[in-house]
């Protein structure tokens, strides 16, 4: 494919901001005809798609660099830049974003009645949000657009939310609030400490890989990072404004929140958190890992027994997200690339689960298990695809949850093998709350059928759905082309981490406790 | 002593260091003299004339440029500082004069004193920002006081304007006999009033003996803190800005704050430095406190102009972290957030103001039910001003709190910061509760409807807009002016 090198090289910058112009216009549209917006908003996010298809065909796999870069001064005085880029890492979060944003769109076609033009700005909003925080290579920019998400989805839950939506809006705004904050102290510090070693202000990304920050600063920072990741992943114990937010949310928004929003936790780890202090990466690797294990199991217990099935998809993120916490924190090829994978995996079959659970409630109007009963009978397709998503997400082999799930065990079991052992068993449960709840709402004795309403898919939900099928086969059957593209980045990704680890710690006295290292306590 | 030589060039240039000042307040009698003789259908024509006396002083401001004038033997100095305080005054009483345009025969201020007050406290005002003398500090504290002590009681039959105005009154009498006090006492210890002889007296610890000496800068913080809302002397805060008509409010929480950390800065950047070990807890002690403080109790009203108020209390909690950093990173970002602060303030006050249909019971939180989708602009305003004032991006209010904070840590005072972030989390809480009621709340009954602004009023928010987006954007060209500013108080 050949572009004009001129449309390449601004490719990023257009794709940041192509949305917010879309959402400019917008504001200015009256708001009577509340189709034509749809259609407006679906070509924006369409083009925007259509724009991002280049940056993956032109991505050259055999680097690690930063491709399509583009370095503005932005705030002179504070050495602040608008540094924007992708690699290997990136490449595909910014995919799955333009991406899915079309299918979230057209999913709302039924399903946002009120205030359509409010919504769609909103919806426009989020994406340039999501768009900047996988391409900004600037930390103070990074902090900006992960801020920047927060508004449009408060608004999209507490307006557009079922029945208690204000108190899960306003939860899911102050709980990531709070863990963003710290962060912003941690980078403050982390700025003025480049500044006291190089002697320049500044907050570009690759400037700041290449400090050796003290152990014990790395440790506090580390933990602000974490933090402010461990609430938006989110990562047992700060998963709690999760399900709230999930059950409330309008399907588009559960979509986006499950498919995008939560990768920006995991990608935080691993494009600030881990690369900028290893030592504690390694230190606190148990830790992390242990917590990622305990989100897996008691994700999907607590999925297990719910009754709403927005409710269950929304643990059952908890669980496959710990999964991908696993992968990372594993700090190997096949970890890493397994949970970027898994990541990607994660967006497709549960957004497409969301939208499946939207697509029942728009009919019937309730989301409860023991509403539901035999609706195989009148709803095949509806049940073919909804299957489909269900083996997708539990890790069938041939789909793509198989591929992520398998890659994430292999490389945690070469660091935790312990860890991978009860990991294995989460993916047990999960079949079981799945398989259990398609049970129950796809199959049995069909009961309340006058009640619910319910028609098959309708052409629309069809053309949103394919796609996401063709990714779950495409994906599970072939993935070399998606590893291949990160192949490069994640080789020097780890080898660069398990360096700066190795020369930080060259120091150190064999043997050394974290105690002695962190807090001085010493026997 | 210095001698005071005789001089006419140096007359002029005294002379030429008031000239904004002299202006205001030519414009001020000049007001009162008309409104004497204008019809009262013709009465719209003092705040233009106002208006006009105000564009007039910013003029020549930026005339006078930041070269450095010094006036009446170093009483008053008209230089980078003065101008960039000059600038938020004086933009802050455009505004609100702008807002005032077609608006003053609604809220029942259309009168010539009403402006002419406005007027003379912004004098006063300018006049704190430039004092090079605590005397000359101390005169424009009065001369700004007063007339707002008047204003805040300005619609007399209301109770709570009463009960403001009172209140203010007293606890501003209280504050300035205390800081009176406690210019008499470093009089007592050194023998002057002027701060450039007191920094060359008090430099590397030289007055850090004293008692006397400490007790006066004590006592002057008292003063201070009582203007700038400092707990524990914030009592007055809440009643007087509920009390004063809400253009006052918008004006006094904007202007008066500006004016009083101008020469709070000026007296913690020159003299604290030299007092530090002795000072700097308490001021680290006061901003924490004040923030958290005026945080929490802003949780639990119900009173939109109540809860500005106590915001307000938690905002001038952050201007302090920057002079508890005590460098010029501190300096800079309290000068960059006070200006912010005056166009979120103001902007807040503005849209409230419109969707208000009276005083008092106006400003329930539940009248804002259902304002945001039904008036689109409005709501996207006030949400505009909240989440600066919240401090989120991509607005003015989080560059400036982003740079308050970073001044903090790199000062070492990583507590100080921690704690300024989870106060501004905090306070999230309640900046998002009122756009909860604009935007999820199903209303009761009708949507208030709002008064459509006048020309000047949609102006003067659409350039409150402007600049809370811009600094927010594109902050460069502000930060260098902020950094200037703070470098000329120390030449």
């Amino acid at each position: 494919m050949t572009a004009s090198p001129n449309l390449m090289s601004n490719i990023l910058t257009i794709l940041i901001f192509l949305p917010l112009a879309g959402a400019f216009v917008l504001f200015f549209l009256p708001k009577e005809n509340g189709r034509a917006i749809k259609h407006f908003t679906l070509l924006v996010t369409l083009v925007e798609f259509v724009l991002s298809v280049p940056v993956l065909l032109n991505f050259d796999g055999a680097t690690a660099a930063m491709q399509f870069t583009q370095k503005v001064p932005w705030i002179p005085q504070f050495g602040i830049g608008y540094n924007v880029g992708v690699d290997g890492i990136s490449l595909w979060l910014l995919m799955l974003t333009t991406f899915i944003m079309p299918i979230a769109i057209l999913s709302t076609y039924a399903a946002v009645e009120k205030h359509v033009k409010e919504f769609m700005i909103f919806m426009l909003l989020l994406e340039v949000g999501m768009v900047g925080v996988f391409l900004a290579i600037d930390l103070f920019l990074f902090y900006i657009f992960w801020e920047l998400v927060l508004i449009p989805m408060y608004f999209l839950i507490g307006v557009w939310g079922g029945e208690r939506r204000i108190y899960a809006a306003v939860k899911f705004f102050i709980y990531t609030f709070v863990g963003s904050v710290l962060m912003l102290v941690a980078i403050l510090a982390l700025y003025f400490y480049n500044y006291k070693v190089t002697g320049v202000y500044t907050t570009e990304l690759s400037a700041l890989y290449n400090l050796n920050i003290p152990v014990k600063m790395q440790f506090w920072m580390f933990l602000a990072f974490g933090l402010a990741f461990a609430f938006k992943v989110p990562m047992f114990p700060f998963h709690t404004w999760l399900p709230d937010a999930h059950v409330e949310a309008p399907t588009a928004g559960s979509v986006i929140l499950a498919a995008v929003l939560l990768k920006m936790g995991t990608y935080g780890f691993l494009r600030l958190a881990m690369p900028l202090f290893p030592v504690a990466t390694f230190d606190l690797m148990p830790f992390v890992t242990g917590l990622a294990v305990i989100g897996i199991i008691y994700g999907a217990l607590v999925a297990m027994v719910q009754k709403d099935i927005k409710k269950l998809v929304a643990y059952s993120s908890v669980s496959h997200l710990g999964f991908v916490m696993l992968g990372l924190f594993a700090l190997n090829l096949q970890g890493i690339e397994g949970g970027i994978l898994q990541m990607i995996n994660h967006g497709i079959s549960t957004g497409a689960l969301f939208l499946g659970v939207g697509i029942i409630y728009e009919r019937s109007h309730t989301r409860q298990i023991s509403d539901f009963g035999g609706i195989a009978k009148i709803v095949p397709l509806f049940t073919l695809t909804f299957m489909l998503v269900t083996f997708s997400s539990i890790g069938l082999p041939g789909l793509n949850g198989f591929v992520g799930e398998f890659l994430i065990m292999l490389g945690a079991f070469k660091t935790s093998p312990i860890a991978v052992v009860f990991a294995a068993s989460g993916v047990i449960f999960a079949a079981v709350y799945m398989l259990w709840m398609c049970q129950r709402v796809l199959f049995g004795k069909l009961t309340n059928a006058h009640k619910l309403h319910l028609t098959d898919m309708n052409f629309r939900e069809i053309a949103y759905m394919a796609p996401l099928v063709l990714f779950i086969f495409w994906i599970g059957v072939y993935p070399d082309p998606f590893l291949r593209k990160m192949d490069a980045t994640v080789n020097a990704y780890v080898q660069q981490i398990h360096a700066k680890h190795q020369s930080a710690l060259a120091a150190s006295p064999a043997g050394e406790t974290l105690l002695a290292r962190y807090f001085d306590v010493r026997k | 002593m210095i001698a005071i030589p005789f001089d006419s060039s140096q007359v002029m240039q005294g002379i030429a260091s008031i000239a904004p000042e002299a202006i205001l307040v030519c414009t001020a009698i000049t007001v009162l003299m008309a409104d004497l003789f204008l019809a009262e259908d013709g009465k719209w024509l003092l705040c233009w004339l106002s208006l006009a006396g105000v564009l007039a002083a910013l003029g020549e401001v930026y005339l006078l440029g930041s070269s450095r004038i010094v006036g009446f033997s170093g009483m008053i100095t008209s230089d980078g500082f003065g101008m960039f305080f000059s600038t938020v005054v004086l933009s802050a009483c455009a505004l609100v004069l702008l807002m005032a345009t077609g608006w003053s025969e609604r809220a029942g201020t259309q009168k010539g004193e009403f402006y002419s007050l406005i007027l003379m406290s912004t004098t006063g005002m300018l006049i704190m920002a430039k004092g090079t003398d605590l005397m000359t500090i101390f005169l424009g504290l009065e001369t700004l006081s007063i007339p707002i002590y008047v204003l805040v009681g300005f619609q007399r039959s209301r109770m709570t304007a009463i009960e403001g105005a009172l209140k203010y009154f007293l606890l501003g009498a209280f504050g300035a006999a205390f800081m009176l006090y406690g210019m008499a006492l470093i009089y007592a210890a050194t023998g002057t009033t002027k701060i450039p002889v007191l920094v060359y007296m008090s430099v590397g610890g030289g007055m850090a003996g004293s008692s006397l000496f400490l007790a006066g800068m004590g006592l002057l913080l008292v003063g201070f803190a009582f203007k700038v809302s400092l707990f524990p002397f914030h009592m007055w805060t809440p009643d007087a800005y509920e009390g004063a008509p809400t253009l006052v409010t918008a004006f006094m929480s904007a202007a008066v704050k500006a004016a009083a950390f101008a020469a709070l800065v000026r007296v913690a950047m020159l003299l604290f430095p030299g007092v530090s070990p002795a000072i700097g807890p308490v001021l680290w002690v006061l901003a924490v406190l004040t923030m958290t403080v005026g945080n929490i109790s802003a949780l639990g009203q119900n009173n939109v102009k109540r809860i500005l108020a106590y915001s307000s209390i938690a905002h001038a909690g952050y201007i302090m972290v920057g002079l508890v950093a005590g460098d010029l990173l501190g300096s800079q970002a309290a000068l960059f957030y006070l200006l912010v602060y005056a166009f979120m303030n103001i902007g807040a006050f503005g849209v409230l103001m419109l969707i208000s249909q009276k005083e008092d019971d106006g400003y329930d939180i539940h009248n804002l039910r259902g304002i945001g989708f039904k008036y689109p602009v409005l709501g996207a305003l006030l949400t505009l001003f909240l989440v600066s004032l919240a401090g989120i991006p991509p607005t003015g209010g989080f560059i400036g709190k982003f740079y308050l904070f970073s001044a903090a840590v790199k000062n070492g005072y990583i507590w100080l910061a921690i704690l300024g972030v989870l106060n501004s989390a905090a306070s999230i809480y309640y900046y998002l509760r009122i756009v909860v009621y604009m935007y999820f709340m199903t209303p009761e009954g009708e949507v208030v409807t709002p008064h459509t602004p006048p020309f000047g009023y949609a102006l003067a928010l659409c350039a409150c807009a402007a600049v809370v987006l811009v600094l927010g954007m594109i902050p460069g060209a502000v930060l260098t002016m902020a950094e200037q500013s703070v470098l000329s108080l120390l030449m």
